[in-house]
């Protein structure tokens, strides 16, 4: 057996669009399958144990039954990353929590609903204490390949605390503003190379918002074009229906 | 073998897919057969409810991270259909372009990464990596090929960011296109070698004929657009899909049971060859006789080779539309068509890599979604899963436990029915009653 750190890949609820963007890093794929043990990756591995030392977790919590796997993994992990917007911050699943889950329910099985188990979504971090998040919807996989690679040389992972508009700037994006549309990235944690406004569609947050986010600018602007802050939440609760704004 | 005997196949939860399966022998007999569905569910009929048309793309692309793409334009045809907004020619092919993208992605993800440790009798591709390292460069080469086109065309391989109600948010340069031409051509080799590894795979020898329901269309092999058609012999709008696909809730699963003229039908690449053959590239039909695979097929296992055939069919297709569209030049012009609210219903039919796909969308006159509705391909095939090992499980029972475990895996990873279902058939949990 190799000294080689044990890593289990987990999905909850959500598309399989996080596991499918490490599958995606094609060609680092051999290098990482060579650094670690990856022990559990259920879209791509039929054998599995549950001794890992590192959980990389997709998927958000919504359901009782994945409540009692969250929470084993969280006892057997030394070390929980949280993949994807749906693990960070419950993401677009949260949208059924305003919706409501009864009244959901109804709605899509009708008189059936009782026999389905759903609770309101949450993030994973309501569940086990997660030490790092690679957020996004998609995630930036060379993001999580970074983390990885950090985890490994012992090291702390560097995930930017700044907004998507520094990441604009630094491209030389026009600002989508000034093409007439609502952007989220005043505020929106970056890191995604600002993936949306560079192909010429706002921001949605997906990433959630940076630790201090300077609000009253993001306000400033928007009234600038006579928006206010509630005119954009329905943009911004796409991926962040779980977290408060501020 | 015993007479009497009960097979668990438990998977470990998962995202868009996580199926057990349940068979129960007694003498000989199959007293329970279920395939059930324990998956999380999502209910994104009711996320819909109230949000603008121009996020119910974005919402529902969300469904499926593997097909995001047919998910994004089924959804942006059905917003179009009920807001009445006419899509420039430019923007159909470019649409039609990035769909075959996705489905090579797709097809190739279940063929080599998903399929092919079955063809080599090991539990993941990763072993693979040292014992057939050929198979393993021409699995990455063609899957990284499909996502940086799906890049280029969409903005991003998962999710994509540029197809929008109405077009496209940005265009690709021509520079762009004729790399996409080159990264096309230069596949061919690979689906050569392929091939000729393909034809030393043993397919199982086991046929049901079934219903075969797929698009269809006078002009091509029907992937983005086209009537629903049945190998029953019926064929409707796409916009009437109500008046033959029926929806049930069953207990055992929470996603929904399909069916149309019979009990349980099949989608997906078999569907789609079964009813359109005639329309695959002549490159492509010659895989198929190498291959062995014949129009109709009633051999659900023969769906690996199906999608095979497809990326075949779509590199082909895929040059061709990117000559025309090279000759014709992009027009930034016709990137966005003009968009007005106004209430009314629309339908978007598509075929997933793994089948038909419908999203229904009703709007109210502020542009708000007031009802939706969505039928996934591979609810549509739990039904025909389900009846296809009712069929299989005679025919091996003499054989031991694990092969007949494994006999029934593998039919329900010849139906792709999602990447997690295919491969987490894996904390097998087998009990002799007796």
């Amino acid at each position: 057996m190799s000294g080689k750190p044990k890593v289990g890949i987990f999905g909850f609820t959500g598309c399989g669009g996080c596991q499918l963007e490490i599958l995606d890093a094609e060609d680092k794929l051999v290098d990482l399958a060579s650094a670690v043990d990856i022990v559990h990756f259920t879209e791509a591995i039929t054998e599995h144990s549950d001794d890992y030392e590192i959980a990389l977790v997709e998927g958000s919590i919504s359901t009782n039954h994945d409540v009692e796997r969250i929470k084993k993994i969280g006892s057997i992990a030394k070390i929980i990353v949280a993949i994807g917007a749906c693990a960070c911050t419950g993401g677009l699943n949260c949208l059924k929590n305003l919706y409501g889950v009864e009244k959901a329910k109804e709605l899509v099985y009708g008189d059936k609903k009782d026999w389905i188990d759903a609770i309101e979504t949450r993030p994973i971090d309501e569940y086990v204490k997660v030490d790092y998040y690679a957020r996004g919807c998609p995630p930036n996989r060379f993001e999580i390949l970074q983390i990885v690679k950090a985890l490994i040389l012992g090291k702390k992972p560097e995930i930017p605390n700044y907004p998507v508009c520094v990441e604009c700037k630094r491209l030389g994006n026009t600002c989508v503003y000034d093409l007439g549309m609502t952007c989220m990235g005043p505020i929106a944690r970056a890191g995604c190379e600002a993936r949306c406004p560079s192909n010429g569609s706002g921001c949605e947050a997906c990433r959630g918002v940076i630790d201090e986010p300077n609000v009253n600018a993001q306000k400033d602007l928007l009234a600038e074009r006579g928006l206010t802050v509630e005119d954009i939440m329905e943009q911004f609760n796409l991926y962040n229906a779980c977290k408060k704004l501020v | 073998m015993a007479n009497t005997f009960s097979i668990n196949v438990e998977s470990v939860s998962r995202v868009e897919g996580h199926g057990d399966l349940v068979l129960d022998v007694k003498n000989k007999k199959i007293e329970k057969l279920q395939f059930r569905i324990p998956e999380s569910p999502r209910f994104f009929e009711a996320m819909l409810v109230g949000r603008n048309w121009d996020e119910a793309s974005h919402i529902t692309s969300r469904i499926c991270g593997i097909c995001s793409v047919a998910h994004t334009s089924a959804s942006v045809k059905a917003t179009e259909k009920a807001l009445g907004i006419q899509v420039s020619e430019q923007t159909i092919k470019l649409r039609k372009l990035v769909y075959h993208h996705e489905n090579i992605q797709s097809n190739a993800l279940h063929v080599y990464f998903l399929a092919a440790p079955d063809f080599f009798g090991v539990g993941s591709v990763f072993p693979l990596i040292e014992t057939n390292p050929e198979i393993v460069n021409i699995a990455l080469r063609v899957k990284k090929m499909a996502n940086d086109m799906v890049r280029i065309i969409g903005g991003r391989a998962v999710h994509p960011i540029r197809i929008v109600v109405g077009g496209f948010t940005k265009l690709p340069t021509t520079k762009e296109m004729e790399d996409m031409r080159n990264m096309l051509i230069s596949a061919y080799p690979d689906l050569e070698k392929t091939l000729e590894v393909l034809k030393t795979v043993r397919i199982p020898e086991f046929e049901r004929e079934t219903e075969y329901i797929s698009l269809a269309n006078d002009y091509e092999y029907a992937l983005y657009e086209g009537n629903i058609k049945s190998t029953d012999g019926w064929e409707i709008n796409d916009q009437d899909y109500l008046s033959k696909i029926n929806e049930k809730v069953v207990q055992h699963s929470t996603g929904k049971h399909c069916w149309a003229s019979r009990d349980s039908y099949m989608v997906g690449a078999l569907s789609r060859f079964n009813n359109n053959y005639d329309k695959l590239s002549d490159n492509a039909k010659k895989y198929a006789s190498e291959l062995g695979l014949k129009a109709p097929s009633y051999n659900p296992f023969m769906n690996n080779i199906a999608q095979f055939v497809e990326i075949v069919h779509c590199v082909d297709d895929s040059i061709r539309l990117i000559d025309e569209l090279l000759e014709e030049g992009l027009d930034e012009d016709k990137k966005m068509a003009d968009i007005k609210i106004r209430e009314g219903r629309g339908v978007g039919v598509v075929e997933a890599p793994r089948g038909l796909l419908i999203h229904d969308y009703t709007y109210d006159n502020d542009g708000k979604i007031s009802k939706a509705n969505l039928i996934i391909p591979t609810n549509q095939n739990y039904a025909n899963i389900e009846r296809d090992m009712e069929a299989l499980v005679p025919t091996v029972i003499e054989k031991s436990e694990d092969e007949i475990r494994l006999a029934c895996e593998m039919l329900i990873r010849a139906y792709d029915p999602c990447i997690s279902c295919s491969t987490h058939f894996l904390n097998v949990k087998l009990t002799n009653k007796e």
